[in-house]
């Protein structure tokens, strides 16, 4: 079925393979963004109906970038099943998804990740009562886990490899682990760290949950864009950069104004007052300073969506900056 | 003597509320027993849940008398002993879960379209409705007007469907797909019935692969492999190969149920037809469809209700029905973990539809009585 797949998509982009798909943004007015239907700090309605979350903002990044304005934005609900068709056929100008980035995606599907907006990776959760601080104490346990997911694959290389044993509660959805953890049919939980952030916070008493501190997967995940239109890739993956770049620079949303007479050369490259960066991209020059004072640096975005201050209480961790112990990290704006 | 006349009353124990209860709950002690069992369960259960969705449940406000804008202002989360049902969840996201994201100042043409089927619906259902004629005339160029008024052109701002959620989805969904379906599936059993072959055949292959196939294959079809089969250039819309996709899947199963009802007419009946000199077409319009759709109307509102209810499959692709719109709700962070209310609200509508559905094909068997032996005579 991939290779099916894959191969409808290869045969999709060759018949798409025209105009660059910046020209077509332009042209049309707003951007079309694939999304989650509905995924706790990354991509969720609000209560006026508004997009919101740490994909939505990558989203609202580009449209800024193309557009200077971050409402020049339509939101494609798309599943796990349907995101990649939905892409391949140009429904979509990108995915901001929480797709993990992955070789078979990367070459083989003809997409390009053009960066990571947010590493994740397969953690337990379990009952604090249970009085377990690590994940290798966990032999014996009954674990809840999603069927035909990377994650079941993981859990019992995991196991073997830490000569523990466990016993398998299949489940198909993270509602139902939710409610089989919470009614302790089994003793753990395992999914996507940010998964089992959420699943947490939707506890009636979160301090009852705990999610231990190992980590046994890599799931880097970022916004993608179809193979070889390098040019709206470049748009798409210098976004990003920017609001990485602006973090590590301390320019935030509120200051961006002051920081136009900053006197360090990187600050005013980035800001458009320098150089012509912007034109390069086939954008306006001001574009980088546009996407920190509409949504923010990374950082602004990250605890608005998904950090420590709000329900889901998922410290940065990896994602904090290569020079705060994380491993974020975008090549120099120059 | 006068006495000897008079009628006798029958004993007390058979009549009145103490007979029908005699007679219907405590015929046999088994009877009693279960009768007894089932007073506890409600006896259990009723006051539980009339305390949870009604009596402690905050609607707007919680017991403080705050207005609720996220989860944890809800009473239930800041006192776990005392509260009930959050139902300042719906109200918030009231607007979503009827409208989805169509544009606030625009909504006016929902509810004139909504206002509009009810209108539309009215001679179809009601077939004493005064000057019902002109009402039918309204019914039939209604799609032509709900189309442009929800979707935009002649004057109306284009809404793009990816706008769309919510009831108006669901709607749109069931009642285009039940609609279009019942002229289909009508066709298809004829053709199935037909004496030609390659009708019949074509027919049948139809029937045959789409009956074989799960919705759901069907909807990721349309939404998945088309786009890639179709030229550049020619997009077509998500909801559009959605609606596709339901309305062959629906008129498969209605055509299926048509066909049961016209292997019911006795030969007779055909041939009576024939005898009269009437042609394939006036022969089926008048005298063998009107008697197959009669005794069909029980299986053919079972697969509509199967349909609305299997309108919910489209969040699989990706779009956001009533069901869908509350499960992007339970991801909003603000909302997180008040999944009871959202699945009660999203069922309660189901069921009132549903149940409108099933009351509807009752009323009108008793009216068309079609519970009689036809053909007896």
């Amino acid at each position: 079925m991939k290779k099916l797949l894959s191969i409808f998509a290869v045969v999709a982009f060759a018949f798409s393979a025209h105009a660059g798909t910046l020209d077509d943004v332009k042209n049309r007015g707003f951007l079309k963004c694939g999304v989650t239907t509905g995924l706790a700090g990354f991509a969720a309605p609000d209560d006026s109906g508004e997009w919101a979350g740490l994909d939505a903002d990558m989203c609202r990044a580009v449209a800024v970038a193309v557009f200077g304005d971050r409402s020049k934005v339509e939101f494609i609900t798309t599943t796990g099943k349907s995101r990649f068709p939905t892409l391949a056929s140009g429904e979509v100008d990108m995915l901001a998804r929480n797709t993990t980035w992955t070789i078979s995606r990367d070459v083989n599907l003809g997409f390009e990740f053009v960066g990571v907006n947010f590493y994740d990776g397969q953690g337990f959760m379990v009952p604090s009562a249970l009085g377990v601080s690590s994940a290798t104490e966990l032999d014996g346990a009954t674990v809840c886990i999603q069927t035909g997911t990377t994650t079941e694959l993981n859990l019992a290389d995991f196991f073997r490899l830490n000569g523990i044993s466990y016993e398998a509660l299949p489940i198909e959805t993270n509602d139902e682990g939710k409610e089989n953890l919470f009614a302790g049919r089994c003793d753990v939980y395992t999914t996507d760290a940010s998964g089992l952030s959420s699943t947490r916070a939707a506890a009636s008493n979160p301090d009852k949950w705990v999610v231990l501190p190992e980590i046994i997967s890599k799931e880097p995940l970022g916004p993608l864009v179809r193979h070889g239109d390098h040019q709206w890739g470049d748009v798409v993956r210098w976004s990003l950069n920017a609001m990485i770049i602006a973090e590590e620079l301390g320019i935030t949303s509120e200051n961006v104004d002051a920081q136009m007479s900053s006197n360090v050369p990187e600050v005013l490259r980035l800001l458009g007052v320098e150089g012509n960066y912007g034109e390069m991209l086939e954008l306006s020059n001001d574009w980088a300073y546009q996407i920190i004072k509409q949504i923010g640096n990374y950082s602004e975005s990250y605890e608005a969506n998904v950090g420590p201050d709000t329900p889901l209480e998922i410290a940065r961790g990896l994602n904090a900056l290569w020079t705060q112990g994380g491993i974020l990290y975008a090549p120099p704006f120059r | 003597m006068n006495e000897m006349n008079e009628v006798r009353k029958p004993p007390v124990a058979t009549t009145g509320i103490i007979g029908w209860l005699r007679i219907n709950l405590f015929f046999n002690w088994t009877n009693s027993l279960i009768t007894l069992f089932v007073i506890y369960c409600l006896y259990q259960f009723i006051p539980w849940i009339l305390d949870w969705t009604i009596f402690s449940a905050d609607f707007k406000y919680n017991y403080l008398g705050e207005q609720i804008t996220n989860q944890e202002m809800c009473s239930r989360n800041l006192d776990p002993e005392n509260g009930g049902a959050c139902w300042a969840v719906i109200y918030v996201r009231f607007y979503q879960f009827i409208y989805g994201f169509y544009p606030k100042v625009e909504v006016w043409r929902v509810n004139l379209a909504y206002f509009m089927l009810a209108f539309a619906l009215l001679p179809l259902l009601y077939t004493k409705l005064p000057y019902r004629k002109y009402f039918l005339y309204f019914t039939y160029i209604f799609p032509v007007i709900a189309y442009f008024l929800l979707n935009g052109g002649l004057g109306f701002t284009e809404v793009s469907t990816n706008k769309w959620g919510g009831l108006l989805v669901t709607l749109v969904l069931g009642c285009t797909g039940i609609a279009l379906a019942f002229p289909i599936g009508i066709m298809l059993a004829l053709g199935r019935r037909s004496k030609l072959p390659v009708i019949s055949m074509m027919c049948t292959l139809f029937i045959e692969f789409i009956r074989g196939v799960p919705l759901i294959t069907l909807l990721f079809f349309g939404m998945v492999m088309l786009p890639l089969f179709l030229p550049e250039g020619i997009d077509m819309d998500g909801l559009v190969r959605v609606l596709v996709a339901v309305t062959l899947f629906q008129s498969a199963y209605m055509a299926e149920v048509i066909r049961g009802g016209l292997q019911a007419i006795p030969p007779g009946q055909y041939e009576a037809a024939k005898s009269l000199g009437m042609s394939y077409w006036r022969m089926n319009l008048l005298i063998i469809l009107p008697q197959a759709i009669r005794i069909s109307i029980p299986p053919i509102v079972n697969t509509s209700i199967g349909l609305f209810k299997d309108t919910t499959l489209v969040i699989i692709v990706g779009i956001l029905d009533l069901l869908g719109i509350g499960r992007g709700t339970l991801a909003d962070t603000n909302w997180l973990g008040l999944s009871y209310e959202i699945y009660f609200f999203v069922s309660l509508v189901f069921f009132i539809f549903t149940f409108g559905m099933s009351r509807y094909s009752l009323y009108l068997e008793k009216k068309l009585k079609t519970g009689i032996n036809m053909g007896a005579d």
